[in-house]
């Protein structure tokens, strides 16, 4: 067995029996990346580095890192032309920790859609990174590159980022452990922020028990995030039980209705048999206000993110267009128009609709307060139950450039993740099977807020008795 | 047509913070170009603002002096414009929930008083600073992010003077609360004014122009004064008022149109999400009154009533808080019951050589106790009023006491009658008109021999005194 191919606390035992170094784990793992990335596409400027961080200084496992999310020296671009050449002057909360935890950071960053903007990984200005189980599907997104790589093993693990799914959906449809925190659980400085209010960095893993380890070390408040919550961080690896007797589960039937793909639905339905076995009480549950979340989520998003995004302008940093502007307007527009995908024009468009003067009200302003219901839907569901449990996307995987011409198709497989960014609440996907064309398939488990410990009970005891998580994509 | 000027106020005053509104970088004045910046004030994609309790405990502050309403619930708002001083081309300010609302503050003009509403104070970021060269534009970011008050006066002013009292008032109070230097010339204090007219009586508000760059409040005075000259102008031949912003321009003393621009700008304000919103709580708000101790209207109050000071005396010198502090010393330090002397002193004389020197009389290096050192020789005679005076030049040129100065400079007043009678003898010798004038009945001439002998006795005679002899000696005299 090849070291890349293990999982980290499979590495740290071998760093602590002396049976491997953290130079030797380097070594494998940039020999994978060798040799598979240019069909997974999963790094971004690989040309850039000759071989991926070979000289290892620290005692840990490498992490691999989502190129929204700052790393002091190392360029991070969010897949934009707008941030070429960017090199953060400051590392973030999380690659501080990770630092202090003794990791190594990978200088290569994952591909990623442009500012976290897609579904798909499709709207990356390096182009696609490809499904490591069918090289013509997409990987999902936005944080398509960090899950391709886990799943390829070109990544030991990884950090992505989650404001509408971006970390579950991906990993759903590369069949890894991917978990969005709570909000405000773990620090959002020096994540280049799509939407404040919605942002959570997190892990992507190949199995339960590595995601609780990267929870340790990202975790925890920090002054530099006003909306970091000072609360104590628990060892999530004391949460890995082998049991969920008793445990009552909320199925929300909204959930199941129409959209949901038919090998979808019986998989997860299997899921959920399983789970029963296990010990679980399976009850349903009702979201009510669940139709309105992708609305709701694409007025307020979007309108976050057409502010934050305002900083893109030539004048400091990044890119700032060559044409010859006659005033500042101009060179604003060149450079704005020039190196901006898309997507991300089209969201800085509709977010500047939604604030803008006379639509605030109708728009913005009601989109707020339709949020609050949809917390509250949870809120009551986890009066009835501990846990809820959903299909984490309604479909497996699809082909690169099926959904591309249809924004909006692409926005309604948002369905199932997106309504947990709005209320705030933590939420893991853990593998649960293959569709006959052996994609695979994610299973969601979501809790209240801070309850992540049942996340990783429910979660790990599930990945424990079955086998998902031991198949590997052959590339 | 008679018009009435409706005038309204928007001052942004710099609260002295050691470090910025939302970051740790220094707030220090003068330092070189972009020392004092990090990723926060720089808008560094990734990073995030935090709230600098000091300057919310300081706006508090001068929400208080100015007798407005703080608000319970308060939070941020992002006000987007693209500019290139402004790194994340939105301003973190306050829109709907500001910290404070509904105050006012008291003028005196043409000695009435006279209140002006405050419709709000709220918190916000300022931005860098441009710098322009032939080719190029340089930016400064050592300005951005540090905390502003934005004081909003209700359109209560209706005149030039009134504009230019508001803003004295103003100053003098913020002075006090040890917030702010209120320095136009430093840019710690900006001011921009709205200004329309509307028929006397009418009650429907005219169409406003909106004014911006004047750099002292000298410049507001005359800019809202050209304003109501330009605006009469084209109301009384029937056109229209354009809103619009307009510049001052301080060597033609004239406000000049900007660029034309859309009607209203758009700032698409929205909740700041980056940062919580804040509850002030009651203590809060007693914690900071406490630390407001005594304002200048109540000094000055206390002055006339405790020192027995004329209501102009006293109003000079509560102006700024720290000579205030001083002539209270002066005041409390000198023996008698009746302080106009030791008034009379720091407004007159000592007021005069202050101005000389360009600073406040706190400022001379004088101690309150020489002073009233100064005052005591004089009024026992040591030395005469004169003599006092140039003395005074001499404490504040040396900081030296006035006894080491008079020891040195020989100024002890001659009262001593023996040794002025014969310069007394000698004045009288020299101008026998003057002499005949006084013994004809020409009282006042006898002010000129004094004079003389003043001169003779370079200053040091005691008038009085020569006066008392000058009349002894022509009455016996049989000139």
């Amino acid at each position: 067995m090849e070291l890349y191919q293990l999982t980290a606390h499979e590495l740290l035992d071998k760093i602590k029996n002396g049976e491997a170094s953290a130079q030797n784990i380097a070594d494998s793992l940039a020999k994978r990346i060798k040799d598979k990335d240019s069909k997974v596409k999963a790094y971004v400027r690989l040309s850039e580095h000759r071989t991926p961080n070979t000289e290892h200084r620290t005692n840990g496992i490498p992490v691999s890192i989502k190129d929204n999310i700052c790393t002091e020296g190392y360029n991070t671009e969010c897949c934009s032309k707008i941030l070429a050449g960017f090199k953060p002057p400051y590392d973030a909360t999380v690659i501080r920790k990770l630092k202090a935890a003794g990791m190594a950071i990978l200088p290569l960053k994952t591909n990623m859609d442009e500012f976290a903007f897609g579904s798909s990984t499709e709207n990356s200005c390096f182009g696609p990174t490809h499904n490591p189980w069918d090289l013509e599907c997409v990987p999902g997104g936005s944080s398509g590159g960090s899950a391709a790589a886990v799943a390829a093993d070109e990544a030991i693990w990884a950090l992505g980022s989650d404001t509408g799914g971006s970390i579950r959906q991906p990993a759903a449809f590369c069949g890894v452990v991917g978990m969005k925190p709570t909000y405000g659980r773990v620090s959002r400085y020096g994540l280049i922020a799509f939407a404040s209010s919605l942002d959570q960095i997190g892990p992507l893993t190949k199995d339960v028990r590595d995601c609780a380890l990267l929870m340790n070390m990202i975790c925890g408040y920090e002054p530099k995030d006003a909306t970091c919550v000072n609360a104590v961080v628990p060892d999530y690896t004391q949460a890995l039980a082998n049991d969920i007797k008793g445990i009552k589960i909320g199925i929300p039937k909204e959930y199941f209705i129409e959209g949901i793909e038919p090998e979808v639905k019986k998989i997860i339905e299997e899921a959920i048999a399983k789970l029963k076995d296990l010990g679980a009480e399976a009850k349903p549950v009702s979201l009510p206000h669940t139709r309105y979340a992708v609305p709701v989520y694409y007025i307020i998003a979007t309108a976050e993110a057409s502010s934050n995004l305002a900083r893109f302008d030539g004048v400091q940093y990044g890119w700032r267009s060559k044409e010859k502007a006659q005033n500042l307007i101009e060179m604003y527009k060149n450079t704005r128009g020039e190196a901006f995908g898309e997507e991300a024009k089209r969201r800085i468009l509709l977010g500047t609709f939604a604030l803008s003067h006379g639509y605030y009200d109708a728009y913005y302003l009601r989109a707020l307060k339709v949020r609050t219901l949809i917390k509250e839907d949870f809120d009551r569901a986890f009066g009835e139950c501990d846990c809820i449990v959903t299909p984490t996307s309604p479909t497996a995987a699809f082909k690169i450039g099926e959904k591309t011409d249809d924004p909006l198709k692409m926005y309604l497989s948002d369905i199932y993740t997106i309504s947990v960014n709005l209320a705030g609440i933590p939420g893991i996907s853990v593998p649960c099977g293959f569709t006959k064309k052996g994609l695979p398939v994610g299973l969601q488990v979501l809790a209240k807020p801070f309850a992540e410990e049942t996340l990783f009970k429910v979660a790990h005891t599930y990945e424990q008795n079955t086998e998902w998580h031991k198949v590997k994509a052959k590339i | 047509m008679e018009y009435e000027a409706v005038i309204g106020l928007e001052v942004h005053l710099h609260l002295e913070t050691k470090s910025k509104a939302f970051c740790g970088c220094a707030t220090e004045f003068g330092k070189d170009a972009n020392a004092q910046v990090c990723p926060v004030c720089l808008g560094f994609p990734g990073s995030l603002p935090v709230l600098n309790k000091i300057a919310l405990d300081y706006a508090i502050k001068v929400a208080l002096a100015l007798n407005c309403q703080v608000q319970e619930y308060t939070r941020f708002d992002r006000k987007h414009y693209y500019y290139p001083d402004l790194p994340k081309n939105y301003q973190i300010s306050q829109y709907d929930l500001p910290l404070s609302r509904n105050g006012f503050l008291d003028i005196d003009i043409d000695g009435k008083t006279k209140r002006i509403g405050i419709t709000r104070a709220h918190l916000e970021e300022d931005a860098g600073k441009l710098i322009h060269k032939e080719n190029t534009t340089l930016v400064d970011f050592n300005r951005a992010g540090i905390p502003l008050l934005e004081i909003v006066s209700d359109p209560d002013i209706n005149s030039p003077q009134e504009a230019y009292a508001y803003l004295t008032s103003l100053k003098s109070l913020i002075e006090y609360l040890d917030v702010s230097d209120c320095d136009m010339e430093k840019g710690s204090l900006r001011c921009d004014a709205n200004i329309s007219l509307r028929p006397k009586g009418a009650k429907e508000l005219g169409t406003k122009a909106e004014l911006k760059n004047m750099n002292s409040f000298k410049a507001v005075r005359d800019a809202l004064a050209f304003e109501i000259r330009r605006q009469t102008e084209i109301l009384d031949a029937g056109e229209k008022i354009i809103q619009e912003t307009r510049l001052w321009d301080e060597k033609s003393q004239e406000t000049f149109s900007m660029r034309s621009k859309e009607e209203a700008k758009d700032y698409r304000y929205f909740p700041e999400p980056d940062l919580p919103p804040f509850m002030i709580k009651e203590e809060k708000i007693a914690e900071i009154q406490d630390t407001i101790g005594e304002l200048p209207k109540e000094k000055m109050q206390r002055f006339i009533k405790d020192y027995g000071l004329s209501q102009y005396d006293a109003k000079i010198l509560v102006g700024n808080k720290s000579d205030a502090a001083y002539a209270e010393t002066c005041l409390r330090g000198y023996p008698q019951k009746d302080k106009k002397a030791v008034a009379n002193w720091l407004v007159g004389p000592i007021a005069a050589i202050a101005s000389d020197n360009a600073v406040s009389i706190s400022g001379l290096g004088i101690l309150p106790k020489d002073v009233l050192e100064l005052i005591a020789f004089v009024e026992n005679g040591k030395i005469s009023h004169l003599a006092g005076k140039s003395v005074l030049a001499e404490m504040a040129k040396t900081h030296k006491s006035p006894a080491q100065i008079i020891s040195a400079q020989n100024l002890v007043q001659i009262s001593d009658e023996a040794s002025l009678e014969e310069d007394v003898n000698l004045v009288i010798q020299e101008n026998p008109k003057v002499v005949q004038d006084y013994k004809t009945g020409k009282e006042s001439s006898i002010m000129f021999l004094v004079g003389q002998v003043m001169k003779k006795t370079q200053g040091k005679a005691n008038p009085k005194v020569v006066q008392e002899i000058l009349k002894r000696i022509l009455k016996d005299s049989s000139l």
